[in-house]
Order: structure tokens, then sequence, then C-alpha cells
């Protein structure tokens, strides 16, 4: 199991106890959490899936840290008019959506669902993990399709962030009209694909149950992709209020 | 090859040693009043970092040699250890000490020439880059700059052309625009560094001066030369494929001869 | 348990040339493809210098099969030979090539956490390059803005040739590097964390294992913000928006934009390309603390320090940005403020420099080609490191910025000692990789040549700088105070045509002795860590289907009353793991 310990650091000096020559070196087995040979059991699996996106998130966090970061200096920044020689702001406050509004309430819906398809598939899966091996890979879960309902709601969110797009640019508002429609634009949109992302992992979930896959393999897809998931509504309500509160 | 490794980095050392006694190619002489203090802090740098840069290359080299392997016939081990905490306390104390001491004894001549604004009186000289020339404008006898306008721009028509000068505002109707720098000396000027496409950047070694010229800003800053003649500028940002014929010249001479130069530029104009 | 597991690690070994040698899953194939990858980049790269630098001794030489050489095209050579070597050679190689194959086997894992990304991450990276390169080849060629890209130069497509669809191209090259070096981190990351073998505690690890890792930090942080700025600047160049460029005439016709501004790219370029700059020593530090202690026989010099060094360098390494734009027009006081913190970052590297001199100190010094290529490391990293004080100081940054002085200090510390970082690296874990050694004869002669070439180059430049010689010039005919170097800038130009010219024994040495070398024994250099005790190649899961066990630190060389003079990491002969402490 990997630790963090710190036992024996090298400001301790050695001894070296052995009295013979040096001892071939010493193997251990099964210690990476294996049950086998090759391959890691089911919770290191999880466990490193889950670690491997924590890390994953880390740049997407910074991409939007980054846009936002231009969002405020672009709000701030004053440049020389040259017809004037003044210094002047040309920041034009957008008025967004409503309809925004109602993206966000589908959005959070979706991810109640993606919680509940999340928590339905790790149970099932560590019911199967528990079993002897040979058992069979047939779903034991609840009969909601929760993950259907998820990838739903996600397809509506992104068509109504789309109707949103029209409804912008019919009042006037294009992507290059003023600035702040400059960054509306680009910060729906960056999240929109991202969260594409994540439906395209949600539809790998629902094929590998199609596909009668494992279910200790799909629980971690799905997992992951619940925690990605809760992600990107969380980061929406923060664009949301960024754009909204922040003109 | 322990030696032949010494000897090497030891004459790399001794070499570079030479140039930095020797002070082969150096900085130009300094024609602004804020040179002195920069050259000296550059020395003191200089000392300081290059006595640095010998010890730690000859230090290297010596080890090499004096710790080599002489093969099994020498007796001795390498000396086994961990280190040695309080020497790193030490080292790293000293290293701190050495570097923010230096950095921290240049703020008062960085506040000098660059958070200090100019003084009032200061001759105020507009320096607008483009690709790729530098035309200078002065405010003429109503101290205001006309305005411009970025589609009056024609550089074929000239200075005023290039810089899009719109007749119809009365500030403009006495601005001189140069190609070359004329300021007079022992007076603080006042630099008001603009751009029209990308960023440039205006480079007066002579005069220890050096800021970028960013389209969209007006940048205000000043040196106050001290001698009078010839100085040569260059631009110092990569501003496309005529960036290395961006130069031009500082010229300074004397208050007379500045106040007659600009009351010509200025009769010219009627 | 299921038989067609999705499997963090791949059980039977692949077969067939395609899943082995292209479409590889392994670790440490994909190593090696990140670096044959690194090896025609820094060719390609070193071919564009030369060019450069012909071209500012002989402005009017025709080259053959080329013909002139325009401003507009000497300005190209020097952006793509930057963007080529920062992201293509220095990211890659230490990083993606030597970082793949042996952090896993160093920490006692049978490949990397997940190694479907990891091939993924090389087959991106590879697509960049090949964007990059296709720059060349189109309409107007590669862009002329240098591998910093500052608006508005980059986001106006009337700016200069090559500033439209090359330009169009560097950028698109650069976001899928970025993808690329994020999933790689992401690797790094999740494998040093959760795969280490039992007994292996961070503080076990070896130094080259650090700085991967606190490296990948450094990109995983990073490269999303680079990321964001090649959006916004595609944006300003095709979609109107004004991100970067305020009201912009080009040859009198207004480009439409307004309100931009050009120091908005510089804070988000510079804030991913401070980091980026260690990015690409860090993995050689790392190196060079494990090979001066091998070859010294001796610990590393304060083991515990360096690992903080290598954290102090990473943290502070996101807080230094602004000393790249003292002249940008930014606030003086902030311009102050980063300086301060500047020279802080000064002070981690003097550290690991003492410690990597105590560690030669009273050592038993085995002066065998990677430790020579070590202590070179150690003297150019102190050469380019000592101009870094100068340009820290934005006083002295006036005269400075932009000069060959900035050339001199960048190159040496990346370009030549980074440099030998991988050299080193090359010739220390050639005979693990290949199973035969290179040849040490040759390898002394490409040392020797390469050193004194590298510091005959890049040494003069310092002067020149001083001298005022400024950079991005594509000749030196027009300012009258440029005309009296031109005698060094000759010398400087023979210098680097005779170092380029030694690297082609290292090509030979490296291609024939993987055939023709001596047969290497598992531990060839006698060493402690955990790639030493694999088969020579390793296997496919690196350790034969068992896990090892560690015992000891890295760096038990000399151990007094031991048989030999080292002891393997996974030696249990030294003692218990609750050793209490002793003195030394």
């Amino acid at each position: 199991m990997a630790s963090f310990s710190t036992t024996a650091t090298l400001d301790e000096p050695l001894v070296y106890r052995g009295d013979k020559g040096g001892a071939p070196p010493s193997f251990g087995g099964g210690d990476d959490g294996r049950s086998g040979p090759g391959l890691p059991d089911y919770p290191t699996r999880l466990r490193r899936a889950r670690l491997g996106l924590l890390v994953a998130l880390t740049p997407v966090l910074m991409l939007f840290v980054s846009f936002t970061s231009a969002y405020v200096v672009r709000q701030g920044l004053p440049t020389i008019d040259p017809r004037t020689n003044q210094l002047v702001r040309d920041w034009i406050p957008v008025k967004l959506p409503a309809l925004l509004l109602v993206n966000t309430i589908v959005l959070l819906v979706s991810s109640v669902g993606m919680e509940l398809a999340r928590r339905q598939t790790r149970l099932a899966a560590v019911a199967a993990a528990a079993r002897p091996a040979g058992g069979a890979s047939a779903s034991v879960e609840g009969k909601t399709p929760w993950l259907a309902m998820t990838i739903a709601l996600g397809l509506l969110f992104l068509y109504g962030q789309w109707m949103a797009w029209k409804q912008l640019a019919a009042s006037g508002f294009y992507v290059s009209t003023t600035p702040s429609s400059s960054f509306v634009y680009l910060l729906t949109g960056a999240h929109a694909v991202h969260l594409m992302g994540g439906l395209v992992a949600l539809l790998v979930a629902g094929l590998f149950t199609l596909l009668h896959r494992s279910v200790t393999t799909r629980s971690i897809v799905v997992d992951v992709a619940g925690w990605y998931w809760h992600f990107m509504a969380a980061l929406w309500v923060y664009i949301l209020l960024l754009l909204e509160f922040a003109k | 090859m322990g030696l032949v490794l010494l000897a090497v980095i030891w004459l790399i050392t001794l070499i570079g040693s030479y140039f930095i006694v020797a002070k082969t190619w150096w900085l130009p002489v300094g024609a602004s009043a804020a040179a002195a203090s920069i050259d000296h802090h550059f020395t003191v740098s200089y000392i300081l970092m290059g006595g640095v840069f010998i010890l730690a290359q000859l230090a290297l080299g010596w080890f090499v040699w004096k710790y080599r392997d002489r093969g099994a016939a020498a007796a001795e081990s390498a000396h086994y250890s961990h280190g040695n905490t309080t020497l790193e306390a030490v080292w790293t104390v000293l290293t701190i000490v050495l570097f923010v001491g230096l950095n921290l004894a240049s703020h008062s001549i960085w506040a000098a020439e660059r958070i200090d604004p100019a003084q009032p009186g200061a001759v105020q000289v507009e320096v607008t880059g483009m690709q790729f020339a530098w035309y200078f404008r002065y405010a003429g006898p109503d101290g205001k700059f006309g305005a411009t306008r970025p589609e009056l721009e024609d550089a074929s028509l000239g200075g005023a052309g290039a810089l899009g000068l719109d007749s119809n505002d009365p500030a403009s109707k006495d601005d001189v625009i140069t190609g070359v720098m004329v300021v007079p000396v022992n007076r603080e000027i006042e630099v008001i560094l603009r751009s029209h496409d990308v960023i440039h950047s205006f480079f007066v070694p002579a005069m220890r001066f050096k800021q970028d010229a960013v389209p969209g800003l007006a940048i205000h800053m000043h040196f106050t030369p001290i001698q009078t003649g010839e100085f040569e500028l260059a631009c110092a940002e990569l501003c496309g494929l005529g960036h290395y014929k961006m130069h031009g010249i500082v010229k300074v001479v004397s208050q007379e001869e500045f106040d007659k130069w600009l009351a010509e530029r200025e009769a010219e104009k009627q | 348990m299921a038989t067609h597991e999705h499997a963090v690690h791949a059980h039977a070994a692949p077969q067939g040339f395609i899943r082995k040698y292209v479409f590889s899953l392994d670790h440490k194939v994909i190593g090696l493809q990140y670096y044959f990858l690194a090896l025609a980049a820094v060719f390609t790269g070193m071919f564009l210098s030369l060019l450069m630098r012909i071209h500012l001794v002989w402005p009017n030489a025709s080259i053959p099969f080329f013909g002139d050489i325009k401003p507009e095209q000497y300005l190209s050579l020097l952006t793509m030979h930057g963007t080529i070597m920062v992201f293509f050679v220095l990211t890659t190689a230490p990083q993606g090539g030597f970082g793949n194959y042996f952090l896993p086997i160093q920490i006692g894992a049978p490949d990397m956490a997940f190694p479907v990304l990891n091939m993924l991450s090389f087959w991106t990276t590879l697509l960049g390059f090949i964007v990059l390169i296709a720059a060349f080849f189109v309409t107007g060629g590669a862009p002329l803005h240098g591998w910093t890209g500052y608006a508005p130069l980059s986001a106006l497509q009337s700016a200069g040739p090559g500033e439209g669809l090359g330009a169009d191209l560097w950028i698109t090259s650069i976001a899928i590097f970025c993808i690329g070096a994020l999933m790689g981190a992401l690797n790094f990351i999740t494998t040093t964390l959760d795969m280490r073998a039992k007994g292996m505690s961070l503080m076990r690890m070896p130094l080259t294992v650090w700085a991967w890792f606190v490296t990948a930090i450094l990109g995983l942080l990073a490269f999303g913000v680079l990321l964001s700025a090649g959006i916004l600047l595609l944006m300003d160049r095709h979609l109107g928006t004004s991100f970067f460029v305020p009201v912009t005439t080009v040859n009198g016709v207004l480009t439409g934009h307004k309100g931009g501004s050009p120091l908005l790219w510089q804070h988000l370029f510079w804030f991913f390309g401070h980091p980026e700059v260690y990015i690409a020593i860090l993995p050689a530090m790392g190196l060079c603390s494990q090979l001066l202690s091998v070859f010294s026989r001796k610990p590393i010099f304060g083991y515990k320090a360096m690992v903080y060094a290598i954290m102090a360098i990473g943290f502070l390494g996101f807080m230094v940005w602004g000393h790249h734009m003292f002249m940008s027009g930014m606030n003086p006081t902030v311009a102050f403020s980063f300086s301060v913190l500047t020279m802080g970052i000064g002070v981690p590297s003097a550290i690991k420099t003492f410690n990597w001199l105590g560690t030669l100190w009273r050592g038993r010094i085995r002066l065998s080609s990677p430790m020579l290529f070590a202590i070179g490391f150690v003297s150019l990293f102190v050469v380019g490191g000592i101009s870094g004080p100068f340009l820290a100081q934005p006083v002295l940054d006036i005269y400075l910025h932009e000069t060959f002085f900035v050339i001199a200090h960048f190159h040496l510390i990346m370009g030549v000692a980074s440099i030998f970082g991988i050299f080193a690296a090359t010739y220390y874990w050639f005979p693990k990789m290949f199973g035969r050694m290179m040849n040490e004869t040759l390898a002394k002669a490409h040392f020797f040549l390469t050193f004194i070439g590298a510091y005959c180059i890049f040494m003069p430049m310092h002067f020149t700088g001083m001298g005022g010689l400024l950079r991005r010039y594509s000749q030196y005919t027009e300012v009258q105070w440029m005309h009296s170097m031109a005698g060094v800038n000759k010398f400087i130009t023979f210098a680097a045509f005779v170092t380029i010219a030694s690297q082609f024994i290292f090509l030979f040495n490296f291609f024939w002795s993987m055939k023709k070398g001596e047969k290497a024994a598992d531990n060839p250099w006698e060493a402690t860590t955990l790639e030493w005790i694999t088969a020579t190649p390793p296997p496919h899961d690196n350790f034969g289907g068992v896990t090892p066990v560690v015992y000891n630190g890295p760096y038990e060389y000399s151990v007094p009353g031991a048989p030999k003079d080292f002891v393997m990491q996974t030696d249990p002969a030294v003692g218990d793991m609750d050793q209490k402490k002793g003195k030394h």
C-alpha cells in the first residue's frame, strides 16, 4: 500500500548489519492492492481513478481561473482613445437571457440524477466485487435508469445553452460586439465543451451496460464521470454568478 | 581525466575572468543623470556575481580532481555523510542576504527612475513607434498635444500624416513632428510613449533608458541628458520584419539651440 | 473476477509490431517514442539556429537550397527555433522521455497509472509537432512573432508575413501540445502518489522522481493558462474580439479592434512561461543529484534540503512571472515586488549548487561519461544562473532587457545545462534501455567538444549584451553601435558550427552502440536505485511479475561496514525499517 510515512528517512545513517555479501533484492507479493499478479483490485482501481480525476480537474480549474483573471483585467483596464488622448473603458454589461436560469436548474437536477446513478452503480459493483469470481455480471442494480436521465438532461442543458446564444445574438450581442459579450460566449462555450466531454464519458458507461461489461469497470467510469459532472455543475453556477454579478 | 577536466574548467574560468576584468566590451559612456548610479550598481553586482562565478567554478574543478577515484590501491573510501544542517542554514542565510540585499539596495534608483513621475516643467516629447519608424512630437507653445485620428493616418504625408494629426483640433496647429529627437541638455525630458500598431520599445543605451511603447497606452517616463551630442536609439521589442532598422537619433543640444530649433520648426508650419 | 477488465495494467505483454512498438501502452516504449521525437526536434532546432548564426554574420549570403534569408524569414527561424526547443525538446525529452521510462521503475511500479492515456499523450504531442512544422510550408510561411508571441504582433494577420495561416498553425500546435502535456502530468502525479512499492516512502524516492513529480505539478497548473491564452488569441485573430488588441492601424489601415490590452497576453503567457522554464530544468537537476551521488560513491549532501529546494523552486516559480515584463509598462511598484521574489528563487538554486559541491567533496569520483555531463551541468548551471541576479534587478534590466545578455542567460541554463542533463541521462540509462554500453571514447570527445563549444558560443554573449547588442535583429548593419561587435559574432558562429558538428559524434555513438556496443551488465554503474535490479532491458511489467520491497534510501553509498560501496534500496540486510536516529 502506498504510504506517506517517513520512517527511516535519509538523515539517519544506515547501519549495515549484513555479514554476508550484498543480499539479493527482496520482493514482496501482492502489495499494490493486488489480488493476483498484474491486476489491482476494485478499491485500488477506484481510488486511483478518483485521484486521477482530482488531478485532471486542476488544469480545468486553471483554465477557468485564467479566463476569470482575463475577465477582471479586461473589464477594469482602460486604453487610450486616440481621438481624445483620454483613457477610456469600453465595458458595456450584457443583459443575460433568463433562459440561463432555466438551464441552470436543468443542470442541477441532472446532477441529482447523476449522483443517484453513481451510488446505484457503486452498490452493484461493491456487491459484485464481494461475490466469488465467476458470478454473473448481469446487473443487480435497481431498475431506475438514472444514468439515461442524466444524459438526457445534459443534452437538454446543451440545447438550452445553444438557444440562449441565439437569444443573445437576436438582442444584438455577438461574440465580437463588446468585450463583455465576448466573455459570455467564451465562458459558456468553454463550459459546454467540457460538459460534452462528460457526456461522452456517460455515453461510454451506458455503452458498457449494453455490452454487459463488468459492473466494477462500469462503476469506476460512472463514479469518475459523476464527480466530474458535479464539478461541471458547480463551475456553471460560478460562471453564471460571475457574469451576472461581476458586470 | 580528472586533471583534464580541472584544466578545462579552470581555463574557461580564467579566460572568462579576463574578459570580466578587462571590460573589453562594456556599456557605452553614460550621458544621462541616472547613468552614474545605475552603472555603479551594475559594477557592484558584477563584482559580487563575478566573484561567485569564479569561486564556484574553481571549487568544482578542484573537487573533481582532488577527490577522484585513485583506483583499488587507495584505501580511503568516500566519506559517508548525509549532509550538515548547520552548514545548510549558514549558506542559505548568506545567499538570502546577498541576493535580496543587492536587490533592495537598488530600490531608490528604481523609484527615482520609474516610480516617481516627471517634475513639472519637464520638456515633454511624445514618442510614437509604428512599423518601422519613430516619430517625435512637441506640443508647441500651447503645451497641449493635438488630437489624432487613426482614420487620418497616412505615412506618405510625412510626420503629421503618419500620426493622423487632426487639423480640426486647434491644439494640433502648433504641434511639431520630427524624425529626429532633439532635446535640451540638463533638463528633465518627459517622454510619452505611444504606438499605433504593435509593441515597440524605445531604447537609448547612452541614456540607460528603455521602455516599451504599447498600443492603447500612453506611458510617461523621464530621463535627464547631461551631455550634448548625438546618441543612437533603436527599437528593442520585436515588431515585425523591419525591427532591425527601426532606429534613430537623439540629439542633445544646449537650451538656446533647442529653443532656436523648435522656433524654426514652428515657423515652417506657417 | 471478470476476464476482460479494463485493467490499470495490461496483464499480458502485447504481441505484434503495431501493439509492441507503435501503439504501445508500455511506458518504456512510450518514453522512447518521446525521446526520439525530441531527438528529431533538437536536430531541427539546431539546424534553424545554424541558419540564424550564418545570416547574422553574412546577411547577404545565399544558403544552398534555400536562397537568401529575408528579414521576415530570419524572424520565422528564430520563432520556430524557440518554440521547437522549449516545447518539443526541453519539455519532451527529460519528462516525457526519461520520466516516462524510469519513474514507474524507480518507484517500483509495473507501469504508469493510466497506460492508455499515456499512449494518447505521446501521439497528441507528436501531432502538435507535425502541425508546428507544417507552418513552414503554408502561404506566408512560419510566424515571425517569436516564441513568446506577443500581441498585437501575433494577433494581427496583417502585421507581417507568416502572421496569417502560419501563426494559426503555431497557436494550434501549442494548444495541442498543452493537451498532451496535461495528460502526461496527470499520469506522473497519480502514479507517484498511488503506485509506490512497499517501503518506498516519499522521503526514500530518488531525487529524479521528486523532480519529475514537481515538474508534473508545475505543468498541471501552468499549461491550462497557456491554453486559455491561445484560445483568446485565436478569437482575436478570427472572431473579431479584442482581448489583447486596442485600436490599431497596420500600414494606415484600421484593424477593427478596440480596448484590448497587450499586457494581458504577456501576463497570461508568462504566468505559464516562467514555470515552463523550471519544467525545463528541474528534471536535469534531479538527475544531476542522482549522478553526482552515484559517481562520487557518496550520499547526496542534504537530501531533505534538496527535496525542499525542488518544492521551493516549483512554488516560487509561480510568483515571479512579472520579471519578464519590467519594461512592458506594468506598474513599477508591482515590478519591484516581482523582482524581490525573483531574487528569492535564486536561493534554492544556490542551495542545490552548494549541495552538489558538498556531494563531490570527499567523494571517490569516477569520471565516466554520465558523470562528466553531470559535472558539466553544474558548471553551466552556475554560469547561467549567475546572470540571473542581474536581470532580476529592474534597475539593471532597463539596460539589459532584450539584449544578448538575456540570450546568454537562458541558453546557458536551458539550451546547454538542461541539454547536458539529457545527454547525461542518455549515457547513464542507455545500458538499461538497450542492453549495451555506449562507446566511452566517443562520449568523452562529445563531452569536451560540447562543453568547450557551448562556453565559446554563449559566454561572449554576456559581453555583447552589455555592449547593447539587441536580440531578434535579423542583421546588425543599420545600427552604428552594433557594428563593433561583428568580430565577436563571427567567433560565436564558428563556435556554433563546431559544436553542432560535434553532436553528430553523439548521434553516431547512440545508434551504433545500440547494435554494436559492448553488452551491458544489469547494474554497470553499481547504483542503488530500483531500475538497476531489473533485467536489462526490463521486461514488460518491469520486475518480472513481483513487486520490490524497499528498505533503504536511494543514496546509500560507502556505508561503513557494508561489503560493497553501494547498498541497493531493496537490500534488507541494512536493518529493519524502524531505524533509530544516529549521528554521522
